[in-house]
């Protein structure tokens, strides 16, 4: 079994990224498949209305459900969690890439984007 | 006989979208980045394409992690743009070329790469961002369109080297079309940039400038890099520019560049503009 596991490792050491792997796609379905669910408007008129019963119609686990009432891409991610699908969880509480960036990074907004604009220099 | 004149690149993230929705193309910070699209326009309006073979990731609106190909091809008479969950406008239908879809799609599977083929598939920002940049009228000669779509969202992503030898395959397969017809080809996505993670807002402004030379000059050199040094040196959604190398697989070994951008940061990208014409 032990080796099952590691066989499903294809993690590579890259700082402070997670590949979306397999043995990712696999931890985070459910809350993946939720996310995904969000393209359609009446999806998310039905998680504002009540996001503890759409968590659990999509079974989501502890570790999902706290992640995302924290709202909280670091902890999304370490619960499986794709960026591309997370993208449409932060659009419902008006979230863009840039505010996302931020919070993970631990920056404010204008600290993130100063932090960009270096980069470019 | 059909004919690649060229390869365009762009990048295609959505907040180019909103900047297009708001008019803020005259803006300090996106000035820059609209100044690399009127000489593509131009060229455009002087070349005339009949079809744009358009090559993408969808970002989670048509595919989801229950299946996902690696490479996808539409095979429909028409595209639909839709709610990608931000609830922002639509854009209006594109205009596919189904026989030219199925002409591709049989000379690649012939040619020993699986396609997953598509009838309907709903086309996100990847394929909408770069169209509204490169023909922002949708005037009479908007060409009809192809898209292709490549995984870029679940590892293991094809290799790079696979990648351009798709477009190799697929620029014999549009080349193979009796019908005389121009057809241009774009890479869209990337360059360097990385949404997720404590290290979310990498951009990597050596690495896309090395890319964006070597493109053109060695694009074989580029199959030397691995997908984890890619998305080391890139960013996880540095990924992207497996696309490119399948716009330029497309093209003649010898390409002339004819026009290059570079605006380093939109959003959180690096984002890279170029038009690359066949040299026969």
């Amino acid at each position: 079994m032990e080796d099952n596991q590691n066989r499903l490792d294809h993690h590579a050491d890259i700082e402070g990224t997670t590949l979306f792997d397999g043995k990712m796609a696999m931890k985070g379905y459910a809350l993946n498949k939720m996310c995904f669910s969000f393209n359609g408007g009446a999806a998310r008129e039905e998680y504002r209305a009540d996001p503890e019963a759409y968590f659990n119609k999509f079974n989501l686990n502890d570790e999902q459900k706290a992640a995302c009432r924290n709202k909280n891409v670091l902890e999304m991610i370490a619960a499986g969690g794709n960026v591309y699908y997370l993208a449409k969880f932060a659009g419902i509480y008006g979230l863009n890439m840039q505010d996302i960036g931020a919070q993970q990074t631990g920056l404010t907004l204008e600290e993130f984007r100063a932090k960009l604009q270096r980069a470019g220099e | 006989m059909a004919k690649i004149i060229g390869g365009l690149t762009t990048s295609h993230i959505p907040a180019i979208g909103n900047a297009i929705a708001r008019n803020k193309q005259d803006d300090p910070y996106w000035k820059g980045f609209f100044a690399g699209y009127p000489p593509v326009q131009k060229w455009l309006d002087k070349h005339k394409p009949d079809v744009a073979v358009v090559i993408y990731n969808d970002h989670g609106l048509n595919f989801f992690l229950d299946k996902m190909p690696t490479f996808a091809i539409g095979a429909a008479h028409e595209y639909h743009n839709a709610d990608e969950g931000w609830g922002l406008p639509t854009m209006a239908p594109y205009t596919g070329d189904a026989a030219l879809s199925w002409h591709i799609i049989e000379r690649m599977v012939e040619d020993e790469f699986d396609i997953t083929s598509c009838q309907e598939i709903l086309v996100d920002h990847g394929f909408t961002v770069p169209m509204q940049l490169f023909w922002p009228d949708r005037g009479p000669h908007m060409p009809r369109v192809i898209p292709v779509s490549a995984n870029t969202v679940q590892h293991p992503i094809p290799t790079i080297k696979r990648c351009l030898d798709f477009g190799k395959s697929l620029g014999r397969a549009i080349e193979s079309w009796p019908e005389d017809i121009k057809v241009v080809v774009l890479g869209t996505g990337g360059l360097s940039h990385q949404l997720d993670g404590e290290r979310a807002g990498h951009i990597n402004k050596k690495f896309d400038l090395m890319c964006m030379d070597k493109i053109v000059t060695d694009p074989e050199a580029l199959t030397k890099i691995s997908r984890h040094e890619l998305i080391r040196e890139a960013g996880s959604q540095g990924s992207e520019f497996i696309m490119w190398m399948m716009m330029r697989g497309a093209l003649s070994a010898k390409v002339k560049k004819i026009h290059q951008n570079y605006s380093i940061p939109i959003s959180n990208t690096g984002a890279g503009t170029m038009i690359l014409e066949n040299v026969d």
